[in-house]
């Protein structure tokens, strides 16, 4: 589906990129690092999907399937996707991901149950803003279901701005950079 | 069972033109074919020539007519289907941004809304 989007004027953050360690609310010590590309991350973020209640699934992702997980996974972690991923220990506690979209990138967050609300998804959701910035991301957008009040506020607070409150969804955008036509 | 199929050119109204004539060829099913012209990425010839090979392929035989409302193709779809007493309207069940999140298109959610028959997605 191509869709003119529209973006804010204006430039949000500075955003810091990973890594970043941090204490969450429920005083667990959490590491946020770029994906590495390696196997054993990505079996981590497997059993975090799989075990991924189906309440929080939104617009069909993450998919029920174990195989469909995998396939998922393969293509957002794909070396033309930015990922970050939230780390209690070896456990994958969150990841966020910015998969290329023409000019711009779309965005997803995700935080296992027993992670959520302990400020984990803001920090993570920064984390990747900073990353997307230093790799020369310029326009971000996402969508969020309209009940999801919580994501809203979140989206809202970091700079989002809605584009788009016309249909089942809403779609939100954020600017990191200006245009740069030169390359 | 009187079917009204309402197919755009995304691959998702493809699919549900797929499955509704596989259906109609095991079901006898009376199949009218609404295609509506939303400047996406197939133009009207090429979804008129779709819908023509598809129903060849199944064997069956269907009215095709368009949609003529630009602005409001769903609006004109629930009224085809509650004026001319059809049992259900057949609409593709959204395609998927690159992120791979399920979104389902406006004529789609207006068709849900409003339409007294009941509505398939197919997926």
């Amino acid at each position: 589906m191509t869709r003119d989007r529209g973006y804010p004027e204006a430039i949000a953050g500075p955003f810091e990129g990973p890594p970043r360690t941090f204490e969450d609310r429920a005083g667990r010590t959490i590491e946020i690092r770029a994906h590495d590309g390696s196997n054993e991350e990505y079996e981590a973020l497997a059993s975090m999907y799989i075990e991924f209640d189906p309440a929080d699934r939104a617009q069909g992702i993450p998919p029920s399937q174990e195989q469909r997980v995998r396939e998922w996974l393969e293509a957002i972690l794909g070396e033309d996707c930015l990922n970050v991923i939230a780390w209690d220990d070896g456990t994958a506690a969150g990841h966020a991901t910015l998969v290329p979209d023409g000019d711009a990138y779309e965005l997803a967050i995700f935080v296992l149950q027993a992670y959520q609300e302990a400020g984990i998804g803001t920090r993570l959701l920064k984390t990747l803003l900073g990353y997307g910035a230093e790799e020369g991301v310029e326009k971000v957008w996402l969508t969020v279901e309209r009940w999801n009040k919580p994501a809203v506020g979140l989206y809202k607070k970091i700079g989002f701005e809605t584009s788009d409150a016309e249909s089942f969804e809403l779609e939100m955008g954020i600017r990191l950079a200006d245009a740069h036509d030169d390359d | 069972m009187r079917i009204l199929l309402g197919i755009g050119s995304a691959d998702d109204s493809l699919q549900a033109l797929e499955r509704t004539a596989e259906r109609a060829a095991e079901a006898d099913d009376e199949v009218t074919v609404a295609i509506i012209d939303d400047d996406g990425p197939r133009g009207v010839g090429e979804i008129e020539a779709a819908v023509d090979g598809t129903l060849d392929g199944w064997g069956i035989t269907a009215e095709i007519r368009h949609v003529e409302s630009e602005t409001d193709p769903g609006s004109e779809l629930v009224e085809i289907a509650e004026s001319e007493g059809f049992d259900r309207i057949v609409i593709g069940g959204g395609t998927t941004s690159p992120m791979g999140k399920i979104q389902l298109g406006s004529t789609a959610e207006f068709v849900l809304l409003n339409s007294h028959v009941s509505v398939t997605l197919v997926r």
